[in-house]
């Protein structure tokens, strides 16, 4: 065996012209697998193959993390890659399992919480158990982005895994329109998004600018190499979240929610009274109870923090003027009336004490009220069926 | 060294080789090492440090050079121009700062050029007055290599390299509360140091070669071996400095490879084993021993890679130069013994510590009266050996843990390997090259070294001792 410094001695003397010969080779090497690459596009197939559920435990959330070297994650947008790295993409569903999706931004995904206290952890170390036996256990597949278009995508993806019933969390922020495709999560993953909103007829542009189309040469190895990497780069995080159990850095110091509000009374750019159903993407939401066919489909308005403090007469919230958030309610009510869907209105269930540095993050006391709701609900349906 | 600066270098390099006349190799290896010494140089948040650091290293450089040089056939005449190309480069650097943002050769604005004028004035009266001192006594050797250890010793302690930090933010007009040990971050001074070292004790011996201005200053900065060595011997490297010869076919593939494989080995392997390698955060999350072993596994794995790696890049650009610089790693973790293993770990900086404080204090314990037992000289010879290494890499109780932890490795090594010789027969020849006992050695000296990380990878005594009981299930 040689080492590697061996490795690179010749013995033979050696001619510029056979130097550029093997250069000229490796070059078309090089271009043949590129092409072949970009004809193959297959970076799905690639994001499919993972060490999580395999060596490691899969995540009990989504890759999502700014900082990488801290929180052993990273922020992903491939759909495959996000679900083969999480623990629902494991063995088949057990037959005494009745399994509970949850939907929707951060607040659901847990931001500033650690694994074992989110919304699903909380309702897993429960025990909860149906009337006829079924074991509850509820599966986070929240994303902190606040778009529920991107919801509809991981809810088109986690219906693959045979859910029971699915919890959808929305709140204002995260229908309007046009704010639907700001997600990086739909931006990356044009073909599923355009493809669902041509099945669902939802009011949104398939060939809106956000949407970002590989060209031929995005799609060779070359183009691709920080996708590439970042699987990469999942699977070695994998080892840290096996050994550590951390999946976010949460800084010991943050700052706290804004408590005194703007004397501002409009809401990105409407003001009181301006707001339709219309610039909301109710038909987002039927899109996804649509595509759930007989799974139900729970809608639930999350909790946001309520302001007692300076001008909060005009807002709840640095997110919210009053007027239009009562307006979303009454219109998300009526809606919900119409089409029969079901909702569980969440959205002053929880005192200011309980957020922390947004609001629409809860602290850990916070989320053991929400889940304790969430497990009452989840019955309600589980034993409903016959 | 980033990916930019690698490829530069490599180009540099192959330009400088491509030339068969050996002066206008030499001025271009000459202002190639200079310019990377400020361009390698990262930026610190005391002002103008970045450009001052590496003024002071070249200073240093030509310090040792006026008070170890040797009347030879170089003539004056080339000296001065040597040394006035140097002050010409370092203009030039500093000349930068009249070009906007993003055209200067170091990391910041560099000093106006009054400021730096004054100091080119100021080191050339240095020289002179160390010239002066020469003709007179050995007192100018003492008093660089006391400055130069004193310097490597500011920059590898926390408290002074902070204290010293502080002091010159006062002296730039900053704030000395925000001072940090991160601001004397002086690149390639470790090594700048050895090779410093070794040429001023090599004078006082007789055996440093004769060298020009320009021969010295290349050695010591030369541009591929400046961040992490290896680090050369003056009589070797001159012999390839020496001959003017065009860069072959052999040459250019042998040097590109290595530069590959270099690559590989730091920007793909070692960059990707950081992510799970041991290291004080991790170390108090991970939940198992299982999993702190994997942890370290990966750090043993990284750190070889990323040095050796380095090393591959610095040999492979070397090549193209038309230099074969020493290997510095020769497959460590498949040796069968500790001794085996420094004998192929950092090979250079090994054999630098051994030539120059191992041998001299070995002769000298073995000399002194009243005699010592061979064991206890072999002890502290070997002992204070592998603590200078150990505070080599940075001046803290873990690194003096470290290096106890080898040094106790090579000794208890040296008693067992003298035991075996006098009772040879608890363990006959067949029995010692049998591939079984071979492969357990291999996995002994390798588990060895690998849990020594601990004290490496660590910052601190009580975390280590944390992990080794954890690794260990206590």
């Amino acid at each position: 065996m040689t080492n590697w410094a061996g490795s690179t001695n010749f013995s033979r003397p050696l001619a510029w012209r056979t130097v550029g010969n093997v250069l000229f080779r490796a070059l078309v090497i090089f271009i043949v697998l590129n092409l072949g690459y970009a004809l193959l596009n297959p970076l799905a197939f690639l994001g499919r193959i993972s060490l999580y559920n395999l060596l490691y435990p899969g995540r009990s959330r989504l890759p999502y993390g700014s900082d990488p070297k801290r929180s052993y994650n990273l922020t992903i947008t491939q759909l495959e890659a996000m679900l083969a790295s999480h623990e629902i993409h494991r063995a088949s569903k057990m037959s005494d399992e009745y399994r509970v999706l949850i939907l929707g931004d951060s607040s659901v995904w847990g931001f500033l919480l650690k694994p074992d206290q989110t919304l699903s952890a909380r309702v897993n170390s429960s025990d909860y158990q149906t009337s006829s036996g079924r074991m509850v256990r509820a599966f986070n597949l929240g994303y902190p982005t606040m778009s529920v278009t991107k919801d509809l995508l991981l809810l088109e993806r986690g219906l693959r895994y045979q859910p029971d019933l699915i919890l959808w969390f929305v709140t204002l922020e995260s229908l309007p329109t046009w704010k639907q495709l700001d997600s990086p999560v739909t931006q990356r993953n044009p073909g599923p998004t355009r493809a669902l909103i041509q099945r669902h007829n939802i009011r949104l542009d398939p060939q809106d600018k956000r949407f970002l189309d590989l060209s031929f040469w995005d799609r060779t190895i070359i183009g691709q190499r920080k996708q590439l990497a970042d699987l990469v780069r999942l699977q070695l995080y994998g080892a840290m979240w096996a050994s550590t159990s951390v999946d976010h850095h949460i800084p010991e110091t943050y700052n706290r929610l804004i408590v005194d509000l703007p004397a501002d009374d409009t809401f990105q750019g409407f003001g009181p009274g301006e707001l339709k159903a219309g610039d909301l993407a109710f038909d987002v939401l039927a899109a996804g109870i649509g595509q759930a066919g007989d799974v139900p489909v729970l809608i639930v308005n999350e909790p946001i923090f309520i302001s007692q403090e300076m001008n909060s007469d005009i807002r709840y919230n640095s997110y919210y003027p009053r007027w239009a958030y009562d307006e979303y309610r009454h219109m998300l009510a009526e809606r919900c009336v119409v089409e029969g869907w079901q909702i569980l209105d969440l959205w002053d269930m929880l005192s200011s004490g309980e957020f922390t540095e947004s609001a629409i993050h809860y602290s850990p006391a916070g989320v053991e009220q929400v889940a304790s709701l969430l497990g009452v609900a989840i019955l309600e349906h589980a034993n409903r069926i016959p | 060294m980033s990916l930019v600066h690698i490829t530069v270098f490599g180009l540099v390099a192959a330009l400088i080789s491509a030339s068969r006349n050996s002066r206008r190799r030499g001025w271009g290896l000459l202002a190639g090492s200079v310019l990377a010494v400020y361009w390698l140089q990262p930026a610190t948040p005391v002002r103008h440090f970045d450009f001052w650091l590496p003024t002071i290293a070249l200073a240093l450089t030509i310090f040792v050079w006026v008070a170890t040089h040797r009347k030879t056939s170089f003539s004056v005449r080339a000296e001065i121009l040597t040394a006035l190309v140097i002050a010409v480069l370092v203009l030039a650097v500093g000349f930068t700062r009249y070009l906007t943002i993003g055209w200067h050769l170091t990391q910041t604005r560099p000093p106006n050029a009054l400021s730096i004028l004054v100091a080119l004035i100021g080191l050339g009266l240095i020289s002179f007055l160390l010239l002066w001192i020469r003709r007179k006594s050995q007192l100018g050797l003492w008093l660089l290599a006391s400055i130069i250890l004193g310097l490597f010793i500011i920059t590898k302690s926390d408290p002074l390299a902070t204290w010293v930090s502080s002091v010159a933010r006062v002296w730039s007009g900053q704030l000395p509360e925000l001072a940090s040990s991160a601001d004397m971050s002086w690149l390639g001074f470790s090594y700048i140091a050895l090779r410093l070292l070794h040429t001023l004790r090599d004078q006082t011996t007789g055996r440093l070669p004769a060298l020009s201005l320009r021969e010295y200053v290349t050695f010591v900065i030369f541009f591929p071996a400046l961040t992490a060595g290896p680090i050369d011997r003056a009589e070797r490297f001159v012999r390839d400095l020496r001959v003017a010869r065009r860069i072959t076919a052999i040459q250019a593939v042998e040097g590109v490879t290595r530069i590959i494989l270099g690559l590989f080995k730091k920007f793909v392997l070692a960059d990707s084993l950081a992510m799970i390698a041991l290291n004080a955060t991790n170390a108090l999350q991970v939940k198992s021993s299982l999993w702190l072993w994997v942890l370290l596994y990966a750090y043993a794995a990284q750190i070889y890679l990323d040095f050796s790696g380095y090393t591959d890049v610095a040999v492979g650009i070397g090549r193209l130069a038309g230099f074969k610089l020493p290997e510095n790693f020769d497959r460590p973790y498949l040796k069968p013994n500790i001794v085996a293993f420094w004998n192929s770990w950092h090979i250079t900086m090994a054999k630098w510590f051994r030539a120059y404080h191992f041998n001299p204090l070995t002769r000298f314990l073995l000399r002194r009266k009243p005699k010592l037992l061979p064991w206890m000289v072999i002890f502290l010879a070997q002992i204070s050996t592998m603590v200078l290494i150990g505070l080599w890499h940075g001046i803290t109780w873990n690194f003096l843990a470290w290096g106890i932890w080898h040094g106790m490795g090579l000794f208890i090594h040296n008693r067992w390997a003298a035991f075996l010789k006098a009772h040879s027969h608890l363990l006959p020849p067949s029995l010692r090259s049998s591939r079984a006992v071979k492969a357990a050695s291999v996995l002994l000296t390798f588990h060895f070294v690998t849990v020594g990380w601990v004290w490496f990878a660590l910052p601190e005594i009580s975390l280590s001792m944390n992990v080794l009981g954890r690794l260990f299930g206590m």
